[in-house]
């Protein structure tokens, strides 16, 4: 079926099966790698998009559904990881692998948008559905408090 | 003292015959004989243009890397080397992934080695290029190369005018005589601008913003996408299929059976679906029918291999080591304790499932790999097309993690087939079920463990009677039927002193494959070493830092057992120095609220010398850990900040195995399959982890897997403070501590 609905602010349409996860029509079918898969199970928040300004699992979120909503992914985030967000993860220096870290972007990116000066328990709610094997918590809690301040200062 | 059954790491690599001859050097190496294997390799004379750095007319400079990087920072550490003795501004530089050609590189990253066996090799090299410039930039002017300097990438002739970019100059300089390499003067340490800083990884931007590319981001014009269905049982294979409803999925393509492969890449072979996009594939493996011939290992489980344990216990095992007679000591002695400790195996887990993307062509092959082994990998490929090797071009790509699983070749050996079946490019993607149930496990072992201690609290006898699943027994010539152990030679290389010092093993017959995991046999010799001196400082009622310190004595240089000639020996003024400076940021001995229990572990891996303070507490059956307090000496730091986030890693790492890793075999497969049921630690379970990195001017080391070690020992020794239970088997279990 064609499916359409807005990507990144771009009007997008699509020919696939009801059932295929956004995840792989960003992946396979608009060759957008930003979004990673981890598990296609919703459990590792690797594949984390906004649909409609929530935070999302693309893994398991069929593209019939998303018919006409808006989906921002970490390629529309900035153009030049110039969001306050990105900036906080490149002076904390986050990335190791880098591998879950779109996920992790994007999950911070709306808990923000919630909450612009959240609490470490703030934190641990919105982030743990995100896994980082390469243990990189510490530096994502202090780069979503210094996005913050940042953000704040504006 | 008996050795002749420790087969060190080094004589593993010269004796196993895993793959190719280009394989073999750089195959998980320590990193002093990963040294020594850099520096034979620089004998033919490599020119530094050519290899290491590659600078354009227009002054674009571009600097090599030969290891792969999985996360842990090589591809700005191994650039800041050759960045700070060719003299050039950090801001300047441009990486760029060595090609897979082992003439001139040694492409292995795994051991904890890239630092120590690049130091060395890309300082000459850095400063080969370096000394050429100043030539070519002499000869330009006519003066004498005592007068021009190197500095800012460019070569300086008095006042400012006479300034020569590199630019200006490679097309001269690169044209000289290459300098003698063991002779070309290396910067004295203290004009380093560049090593020792805490720079800021080269590769942060690109992934914070989707823009870096995985193996699994390759995207290469016509490709498949195919998914493999694998015998769940191990060494099993496929008795027959039908693959009529697969191929009617939209989007499947074709449908391609590959065989296994018993030896070397150890692939487990299977059915093939190949389609459009990832999607479609995994619904078209869903839709095949498959019979499975379950083959030798359909019986193993958990259980089986718990009572092999304990049966192989009840005897003695080979000797590794035997100093004076511990059975004696232990006889005479009124104080000892036997005590045993448990591991499971325990999967990488890597957040980018395995994958590899392979284009057999009638007339050459490319490939993007995440790999640790990009040489294997190009062996793999060539042997399966039957191309030269100069015509199989292997694209190492950025790892979502590597932890040692990419160290292997069956994901490409499986890609391989599958591309040559095909003829099409193939990206063969591995679902995380598939990642799981797949993997080259660390091994499942048991401990048991006799101690005593004489009047004065001193350790008396140490008797550890080792079994395990063994990497050895699977990777060696002789399989199965290895006596090996190999590995577990690190259990016979302590720091304490004891005249009385047994470690016995015997092998545990298993099907599950297993390998190198981060820090591989000191995942389980740290604990257990760790552990035990903890009980017996508590057996002489002794504080466990100072009974560490008493223990190990003297300042000496302790010999590596394993590998006496070309290990790095131990030595106890380091270890005695990172157990002091832990104690001390920890705040050892200070007090803690109620209900807060202290740990310290020291270990030596790697090279690398590290000690940990854990701060816990146990409620509702279950351990929080609060706080890690670490020092570590890894030699002189190249990028401090990249040190400690490396030893915050390894901490999460180790955290992981303490509290969740297991994978258990029922069936001879593995039950676990994704994160639901193999857990993984998250941001609300991370402790403050604080890394005090050693200022030490010694030469750098490894410290990838260091900081794991010591995690588990340190929280259980913790938790034994806080409530009076021994933790003698991972992962911590609630029944444990009850």
């Amino acid at each position: 079926m064609a499916v359409t609905f807005m990507l990144n602010g771009k009007s997008t349409t699509v020919e696939a099966d009801p059932q295929m996860p956004l995840l792989w029509v960003l992946r396979d079918t608009l060759n957008m790698t930003g979004t990673k898969f981890g598990c296609g199970m919703a459990l590792c928040g690797a594949c984390t998009v906004h649909i409609n300004g929530e935070a999302a699992r693309s893994c398991i979120t069929p593209i019939s559904s998303v018919a006409g909503k808006k989906i921002t992914t970490i390629e529309g985030l900035s153009a030049d990881a110039s969001h306050p967000v990105q900036v906080a993860w490149i002076e904390e220096d986050v990335p190791q692998c880098g591998y879950c870290q779109s996920g992790q972007i994007m999950s911070a990116v709306a808990l923000l948008e919630k909450k612009p000066n959240p609490s470490d328990a703030d934190i641990d709610d919105a982030m743990s559905g995100n896994i980082c094997r390469c243990g990189t918590y510490q530096r994502i809690r202090k780069a979503i408090h210094r996005a913050a301040t940042m953000q704040a200062a504006k | 003292m008996a050795q002749t059954l420790v087969l060190n790491r080094r004589e593993f690599l010269k004796s196993s015959s895993v793959a190719g001859a280009g394989l073999l050097i750089g195959f998980h190496l320590d990193a002093r004989a990963a040294t020594d294997a850099a520096e034979s390799q620089e004998k033919p004379l490599v020119n530094p243009f050519n290899a290491w750095v590659h600078i354009t007319p227009d002054n674009r400079i571009t600097l090599i890397l030969a290891k792969s990087e999985m996360g842990q920072g090589v591809n700005t550490s191994l650039p800041m080397i050759l960045a700070e003795e060719l003299c050039v501004d950090w801001k300047q530089v441009g990486i760029e992934q060595a090609p897979t050609n082992p003439k001139i590189y040694q492409l292995g990253t795994g051991g904890s080695g890239s630092i120590a066996s690049s130091w060395l090799p890309l300082r000459r090299a850095g400063a080969a290029a370096r000394e050429m410039f100043i030539t070519a930039a002499a000869t330009h002017w006519n003066v004498n190369r005592d007068t021009c300097v190197a500095q800012d990438g460019g070569i300086l002739h008095g006042a400012r005018k006479n300034f020569l970019t590199y630019g200006q100059l490679v097309e001269k300089a690169s044209k000289l005589p290459v300098p003698d390499l063991t002779k070309v003067p290396l910067k004295n340490s203290q004009d380093f601008t560049i090593v020792g800083n805490a720079l800021r990884r080269t590769d942060a931007k690109s992934k914070s913003s989707g823009a870096a590319k995985f193996g699994i981001d390759a995207r290469v014009p016509g490709m498949q996408y195919a998914v493999i269905a694998r015998c769940p049982v191990f060494g099993g294979k496929v008795k027959s299929f039908d693959a009529t409803k697969a191929k009617s999925v939209p989007g499947v393509r074709d449908v391609i059976a590959i065989d296994p492969v018993a030896k070397g890449a150890f692939s487990a072979g299977g059915i093939a679906v190949l389609a459009d996009n990832s999607w479609a594939a995994m619904q078209g493996r869903n839709a095949l029918n498959i019979v499975w011939e379950e083959g030798p290992h359909a019986g193993e489980s958990s259980e089986t291999l718990h009572k092999q344990f304990l049966e192989n216990a009840a005897k003695p095992g080979k000797a590794l080591r035997s100093d004076g007679d511990v059975d004696a000591a232990l006889a005479k002695s009124a104080k000892k304790i036997e005590v045993t400790y448990e591991f499971p195996f325990a999967a990488h887990a890597s957040m980018e499932p395995m994958n590899c993307t392979v284009h057999i062509r009638p007339d050459g092959a490319e490939a993007w790999i995440p790999t640790q082994a990009p040489q294997w990998a190009q062996d793999v490929i060539a042997g399966v097309s039957g191309l030269p090797h100069d015509s199989v071009v292997v694209h190492t790509t950025l790892m979502g993690g590597g932890f040692g699983r990419r160290y292997q070749a069956d994901f490409v050996m499986e890609a391989a087939q599958v591309a040559k079946a095909s003829g099409k490019p193939v990206m063969v993607l591995w679902t995380r079920e598939d990642d799981m149930q797949h993997d080259f496990y660390r091994p499942a072992s048991y401990h048991k463990f006799s101690g005593a201690i004489d009047n004065d609290g001193k350790v008396a006898a140490w008797k550890h009677f080792q079994t395990s699943t063994s990497i050895a027994a699977m990777w060696g010539d002789k399989g199965e039927d290895d006596s090996g152990g190999g590995e577990f030679g690190t259990a016979a290389f302590i720091p304490y002193q004891t005249p009385n010092y047994r470690v016995e093993f015997t092998l545990a017959k298993s099907g599950v494959p297993r390998a190198w995991w981060r820090s591989v046999e000191h995942s389980s010799s740290g604990f257990v070493v760790e552990s035990f001196i903890d009980e017996l400082a508590a057996l002489a009622g002794a504080d466990p830092l100072q009974y560490r310190l008493n223990q190990i004595g003297n300042d000496r240089a302790i010999p590596d057992f394993g590998n006496p000639k070309e290990g790095n020996p131990l030595k106890t003024a380091r270890q005695k120095g990172v157990l002091k400076l832990a104690a001390e940021k920890g705040g050892w001995g200070s007090p803690l609220p109620q209900g807060m229990g202290r740990g310290i572990a020291g270990y030596y891996a790697f090279e690398t010398y590290t000690a940990c303070v854990a701060e816990v507490s146990v409620a509702d059956k279950a351990v929080k850990v609060h706080r890690l307090v670490y020092a570590v000496d890894c030699g002189r730091p190249i990028n401090p900040d990249g040190v400690r986030a490396q030893v915050e890693s390894a901490a999460i790492y180790g955290l992981s195995a303490a509290m969740h890793d297991a994978i258990t075999i029922q069936g001879g497969r593995v039950e676990q399959s994704n994160f639901n049921d193999y857990e993984m630690p998250r941001i609300e379970e991370t402790p403050k982890i604080e890394v005090h990195v050693v200022e030490s001017t010694e030469e750098p080391t490894g410290i990838g897997e260091p900081g794991l070690p010591v995690v588990a020992p340190a929280i259980c020794n913790a938790v034994f403070t806080l409530t009076g239970k021994r933790i003698r088997r991972l992962p911590i279990r609630a029944e444990d501590l009850s």
